[in-house]
């Protein structure tokens, strides 16, 4: 018999997914411009809210704030990182490529660098990335069915895979761009919520980033101050101002991140979509909005789930939760595995305490700061139902996009680009819908049989992101001088110190018995840790680019006139025109 | 060529640079300054319940980066207009 939270569930989730289904009837792509951009008419704000979207991943939604409410001040490299990147996208990346008007990043490393060589290079980054990228997301649509419905892993990726096979394949940029603008606000609805009652709940302040800052209701304690307190009390480090290593590996991290994100291309082809330069500009702002409520109000989720947990589980009077009187949702979880307890003292109470000796809760995983806060603040079933639809539609928003980045890498850069230049646009298009169908089915297949590497690969996705895309981009625009050769050279050493750095802490491919060096911070250069090294891969990249083209010869003088040509956003109308 | 002269485009380029320049300055103080370098220092002050320098890396940031875009296309937009490169037909 299904409970009614379950039923409840069920209804929400499929409302979703009917929603998302009908807008890909209404938004099918009739060629390859509406496939791979939408047509190029989508308005700032609404490309913004699709952007925000694809952006925010499962891991945003779901991960991100247990990860902050673990890591208190060290967790900022997340937010700083995930949202100071679009400052770079929006002032080095976005207008000018915009301006260049054509439908994939490789397409203008191509171009730009007037070698097929190069442009199957970033080819290459781009589906290292993107599939890496990928598979974070369709585990997490595999867990949120599992967790949430109960249903087994495998159908609900399945299920997951349906949609976005409907949407992407029929509609190409068209039908995810409408679809995700729906998800941005399924997602946005359902992250908030629950964050406004639980500031409600400890605060009495109903805005979540001012709770955070505010005193705890009926007190005159601010609750920062309440939880710096507490934490150190269990042995834990000061919430406020526990840093993450230190100060360098911070800004390492914080700069990798904000570097990777402005390199992703399934990010990068969304401002491909609006109609001109300026709305290039202002649609990255508005994107920031969208992405910013989410990314300011996870902080407050973070630091109240991490004082209600801990609340819980001292008990009613502060001697360790008795045991057989937790609440429901301890249960839930503890059957998921997120969860376990071990009463060490057989006292049939909770102790839980930063010391691994005496700590009875063996595992707190992050992720349960976000799927059981709503419980945890005792609020409505219906809440719980929209968390899991705002779960899904996080991962399917951005699966969907990072899907079509790839097809559109594969079927415009290398068929058409390379293989096949004589297909007309109805091949093309077809090719297109193909490459999207195998995209799916293949990374299906790693959500189903997730590679060893599997769970340092979105780290990883940013670092190669870092060290190849995000530099050949801003030099094509900023530099006349480098030319081919330093572009090659320069993104083939800036990923190959980032690989290697992590291979050799990591092991090869993530295979942990092949890691030469053991990752730990006595290895690493000067104490960066191997997911902040893409700013320095990134570095790599410049440098080594600059000197091999400082010797040998300069761009061709039509390649010069097509950088002065970028940098003004006069004129788009003629630049879009295939 | 969208310009009168190579004048024209040459000095267009300047000023976007310095633009660019300027507001990068903004966006790196915020974050690696505020945020990350100088927040000991900070977090010596309040706002309300947080820790100054942790306010910064947590909150402060994020909204000076959304502002910053947004004066970032007006004075792009006010420059390309005063150049007659504007994309508005």
């Amino acid at each position: 018999m299904m409970s009614e939270l379950q039923a409840l569930t069920y209804w929400v989730v499929g409302a979703s997914f009917a929603l998302y289904i009908g807008i890909a009837l209404w938004a099918r792509a009739g060629t390859t411009q509406e496939f791979y951009v939408a047509g190029g008419g989508v308005h700032p704000i609404a490309n913004g809210m699709a952007t925000a979207a694809d952006w925010m991943s499962a891991a945003s939604f779901i991960s991100m704030a247990g990860l902050i409410a673990f890591m208190g001040y060290g967790g900022s490299v997340f937010l700083m990182g995930w949202t100071g990147g679009f400052v770079l996208l929006a002032m080095f990346l976005a207008p000018y490529l915009r301006k260049f008007g054509k439908f994939t990043v490789p397409e203008f490393i191509g171009e730009r660098y007037y070698s097929r060589t190069a442009r199957i290079v970033a080819v290459v980054c781009l589906i290292i990335c993107s599939v890496t990228y990928v598979i974070g997301q369709m585990k997490g649509v595999g867990v949120a069915f599992s967790r949430f419905l109960e249903v087994d892993y495998d159908i609900g990726l399945y299920a997951g895979m349906g949609i976005v096979f409907v949407y992407a394949v029929l509609g190409g940029m068209k039908g995810i761009t409408y679809t995700q603008i729906a998800q941005y606000c399924v997602l946005i609805f359902a992250f908030t919520v629950p964050a406004v009652f639980i500031s409600l709940n400890l605060t009495g302040n109903p805005i979540p980033q001012l709770g955070l800052g505010s005193t705890l209701a009926g007190s005159n304690t601010y609750l920062l101050d309440k939880l710096d307190l507490i934490v150190q009390d269990l042995g834990f480090a000061e919430y406020t101002t526990q840093a993450r290593l230190s100060t360098l590996n911070m800004f390492a991290y914080t700069l990798s991140l904000m570097i990777g994100t402005a390199g992703l291309p399934h990010v990068i082809i969304r401002f491909f979509t609006v109609p001109k330069v300026s709305d290039a500009r202002k649609s990255a702002g508005w994107a920031l909005v969208f992405i910013a409520i989410l990314y300011t109000t996870a902080p407050a989720v973070s630091g109240m789930a991490r004082l209600n947990l801990i609340d819980t589980l001292q008990g009613k009077d502060g001697g360790g939760l008795v045991y057989e009187e937790r609440p429901g949702w301890f249960k839930k979880w503890e059957t998921t595995g997120l969860l376990e307890f071990s009463d060490k003292n057989d006292d049939g109470r909770v102790h839980y305490s930063a010391d691994p000796e005496r700590n009875e809760m063996v595992k707190v995983d992050q992720d349960i700061m976000v799927l059981a806060n709503p419980e945890i603040a005792r609020l409505p079933n219906w809440v719980i139902a929209l968390v899991a639809a705002g779960g899904l539609a996080a991962a399917l928003s951005t699966a969907a996009g990072l899907l079509l980045a790839i097809a559109s890498a594969i079927s415009h850069d290398l068929l058409k680009g390379v293989f096949a230049p004589g297909i007309s646009e109805k091949q093309e298009l077809l090719a297109s819908r193909v490459a999207m169908a195998v995209a799916i089915a293949f990374a299906g297949y790693l959500g189903l049989n997730p590679p060893d590497f599997a769970a340092g690969t979105v780290a990883l996705a940013f670092g190669l992101a870092a060290s190849s895309i995000f530099p050949a981009l801003m030099m094509g625009i900023f530099s006349r001088r480098v030319n081919k050769e330093g572009a090659i050279a320069g993104m083939v050493a800036g990923i190959g110190v980032t690989l290697f750095y992590v291979f050799q802490h990591k092991g090869i491919m993530f295979i942990a018995d092949t890691a030469f060096l053991g990752s730990m911070p006595e290895n690493w250069f000067l104490g960066i840790e191997p997911n902040a090294f893409g700013a320095v891969g990134a570095l790599v990249n410049f440098v080594v680019a600059f000197a091999v083209s400082r010797f040998t010869a300069e761009p061709p003088a039509s390649v010069q006139i097509l950088v002065e040509h970028i940098r003004v956003p006069k004129g788009v109308q003629a630049a879009a025109d295939h | 060529m969208a310009f009168q002269s190579e004048q024209h485009a040459k000095a267009y380029w300047r000023e976007h640079l310095r633009i660019m320049f300027a507001l990068s300055l903004v966006w790196f103080a915020v974050s690696f300054g505020c945020g990350i370098v100088l927040v000991d220092w900070l977090n010596a002050f309040r706002l309300g319940g947080y820790k100054l320098g942790f306010w910064f890396a947590q909150q402060g940031s994020i909204y000076t980066f959304v502002i910053l875009i947004f004066v970032y296309a007006r004075q792009m937009g006010k420059l390309d207009r005063k150049y007659g490169v504007h994309d508005d037909e």
